[in-house]
């Protein structure tokens, strides 16, 4: 009952943080203080939030290492963008728009994931990250050659170029291959991403907290322990890579609804992307959601912050990333860490070795 | 004719595809890492070429033999530096994502130094190409003389790490690094023998690839360095004949789809094989089943 308590309070602490910042960035903006170049990067910045902890259910509850993520971001952002072009005419209020959008997001690419998820959840460690980052590369592909139109007769798809649809005059063409969708209209806000944060962290933390979540959970730590006490491995971890999934095509439906022309460039939703999300993840704490959001928005920013140093941001960024890993796994650097910390507070260090022994946990 | 023509296309890709491939499959058999960072060996080795003999126009052997030399001194310090210390951690994702920094950090420095321009790479390769039945099927000298490296690389380390004390180090310490040691072996050495074998291959696979394709950029070995992780895992990762085989067949799979399907869709072909080999056979081609004991 006291470590229920005490989780119930952890999460609180990260809804607040949430909340608190949220605040914090608003009356900042009312008072003119933030440039517009960082205004552009709050609703990016959501969404990898909401990536990042997505990410988090497959990587820290289910132990799975996925480097596809940025796939399920795409599923998200090309599904509910086709949406939101279809019914621009049609449907007059944004919200209600926006809401259906947001649904057919997370519903495709639950879908996709589930899809995904049943024949390669069974392949183990990186050969699961292998097949993951193909299945990333190929729904990139595959939206690359892409053209959908519309015109009075109905839909047109095709996958050689635009001029095989065979439009009428009046048709227009809504995907266009690589040149992806123009002029989504721009629903997405900086409020609505902190909703949406808001949602996405309370679906993930009442997940941990459920019998579902145990069960995961059990998988994550001895799948031969867990299947022997009658847990059903296939359905739990279908049940967790979906939900991830879903959550990332909600971040998609985020990102491309801030956007004027979706496009699936290498940058944004390539295996780059999903490396950044990882990173977001190892680098916040395996299984930790607070972490993710802190390391989403410091990676974020950082460089842009950086923005001034120029050419060698991205430079100092790889620097900060591998030394940022050494400092905070190598055993050495952990002893040494340790040690400081014990000399600089007596009475701290059983917190210190507590708090470690739970990542070690986590992790395996 | 042209389909044998694409084949032999292919086989050339894919023994490129083939050498890089063996640099992850032994890293990962050793010390059981992806080593992300190996692609951009290949680009810093391609630089090193092109400064050498573009930029100061001294002799062609020279610009070789220090690529490899300098590549292996990259392998051996990335691993001393940003490897090693980890290799004790609790998770092995920390490893792996210092290996992609390490990635970004060589992406980088490469920017910085050479400009993000493309540069043109001069081949490496002067043999004259060679025309069969009669004009109707031209062999370039690259294709032969790639084909041939593999070859020649493929039986020299199945010759070494089958016959010769070092190999059989190796052997011993992917095997089970503890027992390894107490039989004398320097696991230290050993591993860092692994990196530098992997990182002079990575130089080879550099300069053979981009005599054929010689565009040149600080972004040239990212994709060659995932397809070729991609064919490792394919003929299962940690086997050095499973690395050969997985190599020439995404080549072969590569060039065909992209000269009978379509160019856009060819990666992902390759991916798509890729998934359903894994499905059926989750540990690849020559992989192990382990049976897990409880």
């Amino acid at each position: 009952m006291k470590n229920y308590l005490v989780k119930q309070k952890d999460n609180l602490i990260t809804f607040g943080m949430v909340i608190g910042a949220y605040i914090i960035v608003e009356i900042l903006m009312q008072a003119g203080l933030i440039s517009s170049l960082l205004k552009g990067l709050l609703v990016p910045l959501c969404a990898y939030i909401i990536l990042a902890v997505s990410l988090n259910v497959t990587v820290g509850i289910l132990g799975e290492l996925s480097l596809g993520h940025a796939g399920f971001m795409c599923v998200g952002a090309f599904a509910s963008a086709f949406f939101s072009q279809l019914t621009k005419n049609s449907i007059s209020a944004d919200w209600l728009r926006f809401t259906i959008a947001l649904i057919i997001g997370f519903v495709s690419a639950g879908i996709i994931g589930f899809l995904i998820g049943m024949p390669v959840l069974r392949l183990k460690g990186d050969y699961l990250a292998i097949v993951t980052l193909a299945f990333g590369e190929i729904i990139k592909n595959i939206i690359n050659v892409l053209y959908v139109g519309r015109d009075s007769k109905g839909l047109h798809i095709s996958i050689k170029d635009a001029v095989s649809l065979g439009l009428e005059p009046d048709g227009e063409i809504i995907i266009n291959g690589a040149q992806g969708i123009t002029g989504t209209p721009k629903d997405s806000t900086f409020t609505i991403g902190v909703v949406l944060i808001l949602i996405t962290l309370f679906i993930v933390l009442n997940l941990i907290k459920s019998r579902d979540g145990r069960a995961i959970m059990s998988i994550r730590d001895n799948v031969i322990a867990a299947e022997s006490v009658g847990i059903n491995i296939t359905k739990y971890k279908l049940l967790a890579f979906s939900i991830s999934a879903a959550l990332a095509g909600v971040a998609g439906v985020l990102y491309s609804h801030n956007l004027n022309s979706l496009m699936a460039t290498p940058k944004n939703f390539g295996y780059n992307m999903s490396i950044m999300i990882l990173v977001f993840v190892v680098l916040g704490g395996i299984g930790n959601m607070r972490g993710s959001i802190i390391s989403a928005v410091i990676l974020t920013l950082l460089p842009e912050l950086l923005r001034g140093l120029n050419d060698y941001r991205m430079l100092i960024y790889a620097i900060v990333l591998i030394v940022m890993m050494l400092f905070n796994w190598a055993p050495a650097a952990r002893e040494y860490r340790d040690k400081l910390l014990s000399k600089i507070n007596f009475g701290k260090k059983k917190t210190v070795e507590a708090v470690e022994g739970g990542n070690e946990d986590g992790n395996n | 004719m042209s389909f044998i023509n694409y084949l032999i296309n292919g086989i050339s890709l894919g023994s490129v595809y083939a050498i890089i491939a063996l640099g992850y499959t032994m890293v990962y058999g050793i010390a059981k890492m992806l080593n992300f960072a190996h692609g951009d060996v290949i680009m810093i080795g391609c630089y090193v070429v092109f400064t050498i003999v573009s930029t100061l126009n001294l002799p062609m052997w020279l610009g070789m033999i220090l690529s490899v030399v300098l590549c292996t001194i990259l392998g051996i310090t990335i691993e001393a530096v940003a490897y090693r210390p980890l290799r004790q951690a609790s998770s092995s994702l920390a490893v792996l994502i210092t290996a992609i920094g390490v990635s970004y950090l060589l992406q980088n420095v490469a920017l910085l130094i050479f400009g993000a321009n493309t540069k043109s790479f001069s081949s490496v390769v002067t043999m004259d190409p060679i025309k069969l039945a009669g004009g109707a099927l031209t062999i370039k000298g690259e294709t032969i003389v790639t084909i041939a490296c593999c070859i020649v690389i493929m039986i020299a380390l199945t010759l070494f790490v089958n016959k010769s004390k070092a190999g059989q180090a190796m052997l011993a310490v992917s095997e089970d690094k503890g027992a390894a040691q107490l039989m004398g072996i320097n696991v230290n050495a050993t591993i860092s023998l692994t990196f530098a074998i992997g990182s002079s291959l990575a130089a080879v696979a550099g300069m053979l690839l981009c005599s054929s394709y010689p565009a040149l950029t600080p972004y040239t070995g990212s994709m060659p360095g995932i397809k070729a992780f991609v064919a490792a895992v394919f003929g299962g990762i940690g086997s050095i004949p499973g690395a050969f085989i997985g190599g020439i067949l995404l080549g072969i799979i590569e060039i065909l789809s992209k000269s009978y399907i379509s160019s856009q869709l060819a990666d992902a072909i390759v991916f798509m094989v890729l998934i359903v080999v894994l499905v059926v056979k989750p540990t690849g081609i020559l992989g192990k089943k382990i049976q897990e004991k409880v």
